[in-house]
């Protein structure tokens, strides 16, 4: 059982930090996962502890010993690529037997793996295939099948479930999550799919710019959003972030002016780490997830007032559209829900479901 | 009534027979070639043309064996051996010529030099004059050496130009292959030895067999070089040919044709053989597979 930890590490490409200064903990048998948007550095990170980028500073230790300037097939770590990188002319079973030439065992050994791990991911049909004749998902199953044959010390996914449509998605969602849990290893992915992330990690780290903005459970990532990136960036559809003004506040609730109108939030009495208590006059931004909405009868001192300007329903619900001024109000209703284009709806945020950031950003209160 | 639609990825009559006419065209000079090479020395000067004529074989007969002058024996012409120089030299320097240069195509493509690009220009430019520029050097180089006339030297020389294109033909197929297969194979625990030879190589094949075709191509008609570096024992077949030319009765017109005849049937067999690889060679990357 091993374990991974970055200290501080960064990498520079010329002046531009892909990676700026970050610190991870990965515990043996945890699965963590890197969530970001194109560009946010979680790849170059996942090379790194790979051994297949050096990083410009920083330290990577696995198992407690300093990898850095070990080779890759060094380090112990199998990697599932986004592109599967099946060897092209090797046939599946020569393919999944690949990493274990490395291994000094037996020809008959090396067969018995191959064997029970074609019949483990449902491979055993395909074994004389070469990747060019199988099915995207069987590709798929054959790289994740490539990783898990050696037993190595630690599990790296580059986006492993991108390139699949969305039903075989979901199918292998749920074998990836299963087979890690049987695996108890220290394991990364990289993912830009927030559900991905939500729902196969045990602790999703969400990055940004080149740093980790925020590294809690899927749950906390969810409900309490250390920032306004996070919290705009998590959930679909997209949180209502809105500008407002606080009028009063107190431990239980806090008025504010947002949209023009006047609101009293509900507040949990949570207050985050920062300590710093909404102020009053203090500009802050609002937000409330679309779910975290909901209609009213009619207009109170907790109800915000809008015109409905589009309807989408998705189905089991509906995404409402409310237009209040220049702004847009997202609310999630069932989907019996009367509503038309052009009439007055109004809405009360949900205890619970109010986080009020500061204007660096920063969650303050929920 | 509405104009009947022609089914998309089909052509009709007029463009298939436009298509036709033009083919025909361009190879007449070839069937031209080829049908003078089965007529007698009469039919082959005859005005106007024919077309309709009773075929013979004396014609091939006469490139490995014929009489010199009038009313003399038949003597071996040696053409067979010159016809085995030609497939042993086109063959060896494209062998040669790919060896050195897919593994020189592999590290500038996978571990680019400082200055990579100016290095590639700088091989590009040994192509970029006339040979004939650089024939006088090359022969002193030659008979200074002792490599005139010598397999080795002609080899040797085709080899190297042959190299340019090989690496630069090379270099674009190897960056073409993604570099994640490669990065799982460092994972997996390979060698740079075994994934340049278990991975990278099988995944160019097409591509070698496109640069070979090419180069064969270019080498088996080289005449230049042949005719002033090569020997009596050593000498390629474009350049017995020419010295075919001439003799006491004209050119034997029959006699060329049959000797260029035979001479297309190497680049014929060996194209027709790695059509498919050939194809796939060019049009790689092409589509995003």
């Amino acid at each position: 059982m091993a374990d991974i930890e970055l200290r501080n590490l960064s990498k520079h490409f010329g002046s531009l930090a892909a990676v700026d200064d970050i610190d991870l903990d990965v515990e043996a048998g945890e699965v963590v996962c890197l969530l970001g948007p194109s560009g946010c550095g979680k790849t170059t990170t996942l090379r790194m502890i790979a051994g297949l980028e050096d990083a410009t500073a920083g330290d990577i230790f696995i198992a407690g010993a300093r990898v850095n300037e070990l080779a890759p097939r060094d380090r112990d770590i199998a990697m599932v690529f986004q592109f599967y990188a099946l060897y092209p002319s090797l046939t599946v079973s020569e393919n999944l037997a690949f990493p274990l030439h490395a291994e000094r065992i037996t020809k008959e050994e090396i067969d018995r793996r191959v064997r029970e791990i074609a019949g483990l991911l449902d491979l055993s049909h395909a074994l004389g295939r070469v990747p060019g004749r199988l099915a995207e998902g069987e590709k798929q199953r054959v790289a994740v099948g490539r990783a898990v044959i050696r037993d190595p010390q630690c599990f790296l996914f580059d986006e492993p479930l991108s390139r699949l449509d969305i039903a075989v998605r979901q199918e292998m969602r749920g074998q990836i999550k299963q087979l890690l849990n049987g695996l108890h290893k220290a394991t990364v992915i990289v993912t830009h799919d927030q559900i991905e992330a939500l729902t196969i990690a045990d602790r999703i780290a969400v990055m940004r710019d080149g740093i980790i903005e925020q590294v809690a459970s899927p749950h906390d990532i969810f409900a309490k959003p250390a920032n306004v990136f996070v919290a705009g960036f998590i959930g679909t559809p997209q949180m209502n972030l809105v500008e407002a003004n606080v009028i009063d506040a107190d431990e239980d609730t806090a008025t504010v002016n947002m949209l023009g109108q006047e609101v009293v939030l509900p507040l949990h009495a949570e207050i985050s780490l920062q300590g710093t208590a909404p102020r009053r006059n203090a500009p802050v931004t609002v937000g409330v997830r679309p779910r975290g909405l909901a209609p009213a009868s009619e207009t109170g001192p907790t109800t915000i007032s809008g015109q409905v300007d589009l309807i989408e329903p998705m189905g089991a619900e509906t995404l409402i559209h409310l237009r209040i001024g220049e702004d847009d109000l997202r609310v999630v209703t069932s989907r019996g829900h009367p509503a038309a284009v052009g009439e007055t709806m109004h809405v009360a945020p949900t205890p619970g479901q109010v986080h009020l950031f500061d204007h660096d950003g920063m969650r303050i209160a929920s | 009534m509405a104009r009947r639609r022609r089914e998309i990825g089909k052509a009709g009559w007029g463009r298939t027979a436009f298509s036709t006419v033009i083919s025909f065209i361009y190879f007449f000079p070839v069937l031209w070639i080829i049908l003078t090479a089965f007529k007698s020395h009469t039919d082959a000067l005859s005005t106007p043309p024919k077309f309709i004529f009773t075929p013979t074989l004396d014609n091939f007969v006469s490139v490995f064996a014929r009489a010199y002058e009038r009313g003399g024996a038949a003597v071996d012409t040696h053409f067979d051996l010159f016809f085995f120089n030609s497939i042993f030299i086109a063959g060896a320097s494209v062998g040669v010529a790919l060896i050195i240069g897919t593994i020189a195509a592999y590290g500038f493509s996978r571990w680019p030099l400082r200055g990579n690009e100016t290095y590639l220009f700088i091989i590009l430019t040994t192509r970029m004059l006339p040979p004939i520029i650089v024939i006088i050097p090359i022969f002193i180089m030659f008979r200074l050496s002792g490599l005139s006339g010598s397999y080795i030297g002609i080899i040797l020389l085709y080899a190297a130009f042959n190299l340019p294109f090989t690496i630069w033909m090379m270099k674009s197929f190897f960056d073409e292959i993604p570099r994640e297969v490669e990065d799982a194979a460092r994972m997996d625990g390979s060698s740079e030895m075994k994934i340049f030879f278990r991975i990278c190589l099988p995944q160019v094949k097409a591509g070698i067999a496109a640069t070979a075709v090419f180069g064969l191509i270019l080498t088996w008609n080289e005449f230049l070089f042949a005719l002033l570096l090569t020997g009596r024992d050593t000498r390629t077949v474009p350049v017995a040919m020419a010295q075919t030319i001439g003799g006491d009765i004209g050119v034997r017109w029959g006699l060329l044709a049959a000797i260029e005849t035979l001479f297309l049937i190497p680049v014929v067999f060996v194209t027709f053989l790695l059509q498919n690889q050939l194809l796939r060679g060019v049009t790689f990357g092409t589509i995003r597979r």
